[in-house]
């Protein structure tokens, strides 16, 4: 019962890390190859307060703050960048992120952060809060889109200079994605470190942004439900096949490239494709 | 009374001058043409007043606020509306919410707030009176790949009078269009114009423009060469030497 509490737990965390990142490169069109850093950020700055014996929500509360911080500031890189350019420099946010972590003492250098301390709510209150924020995510997600912003959201993703022809302030709208879309990152990341107790900069390596961009690909770029799925199923084959676990860059690659190739709508765009007019079409389609 | 003033506006792209001391302006109610062969900075003029383009020297006012320092968005806000050469539709909305997302310009301003606002039914019904205008409101649920290139380009102006614009500023919008479809799209803009629709017009089919503007300003090289009435101004031997070639003026002499 205990393993599957955890795994349970994992997956929620993936699930709330691949959301946040569908803010941003779902919704908005900014593609960003480094969102772990802010996974990471959110993770460190916790464990760190509540070693010091901050309150648990008070340290989750920080990561975020400092997360989404951070993030408007690469967001702020993303108004004079775009496209591959902006996909290359969130890579290099990811490197910097390690570079920094790496060599710092009091954030346990290689080695990491370890005895992080338990919240104290138990292994199922723990599920139980992590269960919330994922539906919290989830609800946060589906009101931007059926919104005026999550409208806006589509004329930026789709052609940014024509929405600035329309009046439409794309700096703002896209500062705004970045700084939600990477608070909430940061919201995993806490969550993560107080599940694992013990985190070092290998947790936050380039595959593990990779990870979570093919999550939100395979899902359907834009789709609620579609990354929901996707996450669900990504995060926990891996840790019940010991193989897929060894072979995991090359599965997310394959995957990665057989959706491209035949349904770049990924498993929302395949449901579409499947079943027309049915009710899943509808649930994908849901307030749109 | 004049609503947009350009003065003396300069830009240089390295050492090439696309605008020197260009001077013009635009009256409330009027359909101004603005023409000229092709790399005489007729489009560039059109980026220096939305602001893609920072001008090197001069000044945009509207009426007699200046806008020189203000973003793209802000100059839409205060009543420009651009209609782009190319047609530049959001692929992954149907005709009728491309004009909505204009039409909802109250609803986007504040970009927090735009996440509590849910309801798009009215600027959806208003996004119809719209396309009725420019005669398409029979494609309002088409997404752009379906339909053709005349129907983009009634869109692009339909989405731009959503924005409610004091002043409409268009691209070449009869390029690509044969003459039926240029004819019926010009009779469009004669009748915004009667119901009070300020338009600054870049065109070159002459005889549109010629039919439908009540003033012309030439340009050529970058420089301004005549302005006045369209029947003045198309006659005198220098537009016609700069716009049609001296070949033409010779063997109509």
């Amino acid at each position: 019962m205990g393993y599957e509490i955890s795994l349970l737990t994992f997956m929620g965390i993936s699930i709330i890390g691949s959301l946040s990142l569908n803010l941003i490169t779902g919704f908005c069109g900014q593609v960003s190859l480094g969102h772990v850093a802010f996974v990471g950020i959110g993770a460190y700055t916790a464990s760190i307060l509540t070693k010091a014996d901050t309150p648990f929500f008070v340290a989750l509360l920080a990561g975020m703050l400092l997360a989404g911080s951070f993030g408007v500031m690469v967001g702020l890189a993303s108004l004079r960048v775009r496209h591959d350019f902006l996909a290359i420099t969130t890579m290099g946010v990811n490197f910097v992120f390690l570079g920094v972590v790496r060599q710092q003492e009091w954030l346990g250098g290689e080695l990491g952060v370890s005895s992080i301390p338990d919240p104290g709510l138990g292994k199922l209150g723990f599920l139980a809060l992590v269960l919330g924020c994922v539906i919290l995510v989830a609800l946060l997600s589906l009101q931007i889109r059926r919104s005026w912003m999550g409208y806006v959201f589509v004329a930026v993703s789709g052609d940014e200079d024509t929405a600035r022809m329309l009046g439409l302030d794309v700096s703002r709208y896209k500062l705004i994605a970045f700084a939600l879309g990477t608070a909430l990152a940061g919201l995993s990341g806490g969550l993560y470190a107080h599940h694992v107790r013990f985190i070092f900069p290998d947790s936050f390596a380039f595959v593990e942004s990779i990870t979570l961009l093919a999550m939100v690909v395979i899902g359907g770029n834009g789709s609620i439900l579609g990354v929901i799925v996707a996450s669900a199923l990504l995060s926990v084959l891996p840790q019940w096949f010991q193989f897929i676990g060894d072979y995991k860059l090359l599965l997310y690659g394959s995957l990665l490239f057989v959706v491209m190739r035949f349904s770049p709508g990924g498993l929302a765009g395949l449901a579409k494709n499947i079943f027309p007019k049915s009710k899943i079409y509808f649930a994908l389609k849901e307030n749109q | 009374m004049s609503l947009l003033d350009i003065l003396n506006i300069s830009v240089r792209f390295g050492g090439v001058h696309a605008l020197e001391e260009v001077s013009l302006n635009l009256n409330q109610g009027e359909i101004l043409g603005l023409i000229g062969p092709n790399g005489a900075g007729k489009t560039t003029m059109l980026r220096v007043i939305t602001g893609v383009v920072q001008p090197n020297h001069g000044e945009i006012d509207l009426e007699g606020e200046m806008l020189n320092n203000l973003s793209i968005p802000a100059r839409v806000r205060k009543g420009l509306g651009f209609a782009q050469q190319l047609v530049r539709p959001f692929r992954e909305m149907t005709l009728a919410e491309n004009v909505a997302l204009a039409a909802g310009a109250e609803q986007t301003k504040h970009p927090w707030r735009s996440m509590f606002r849910v309801d798009r039914r009215e600027a959806l019904r208003e996004s119809l009176k719209w396309l009725a205008m420019v005669g398409i409101e029979n494609a309002a649920d088409s997404y752009p790949n379906a339909v053709p290139l005349g129907y983009l380009k009634r869109m692009e102006v339909a989405r731009v009078l959503a924005l409610r614009p004091r002043m409409l500023l268009l691209d070449e919008p009869l390029a690509g269009l044969n003459q039926v479809e240029a004819t019926a799209f010009a009779d469009i803009l004669v009748e915004l114009n009667s119901q009070g629709q300020t338009i600054l017009l870049i065109e070159h089919n002459l005889a549109e423009v010629r039919r439908i503007c009540s003033r012309l300003v030439v340009l050529d090289n970058g420089r301004k060469l005549a302005e006045g009435s369209p029947e003045t101004v198309l006659k005198q031997p220098a537009v016609l030497e700069a716009y049609i070639g001296q070949g033409t003026v010779h063997a109509e002499n």
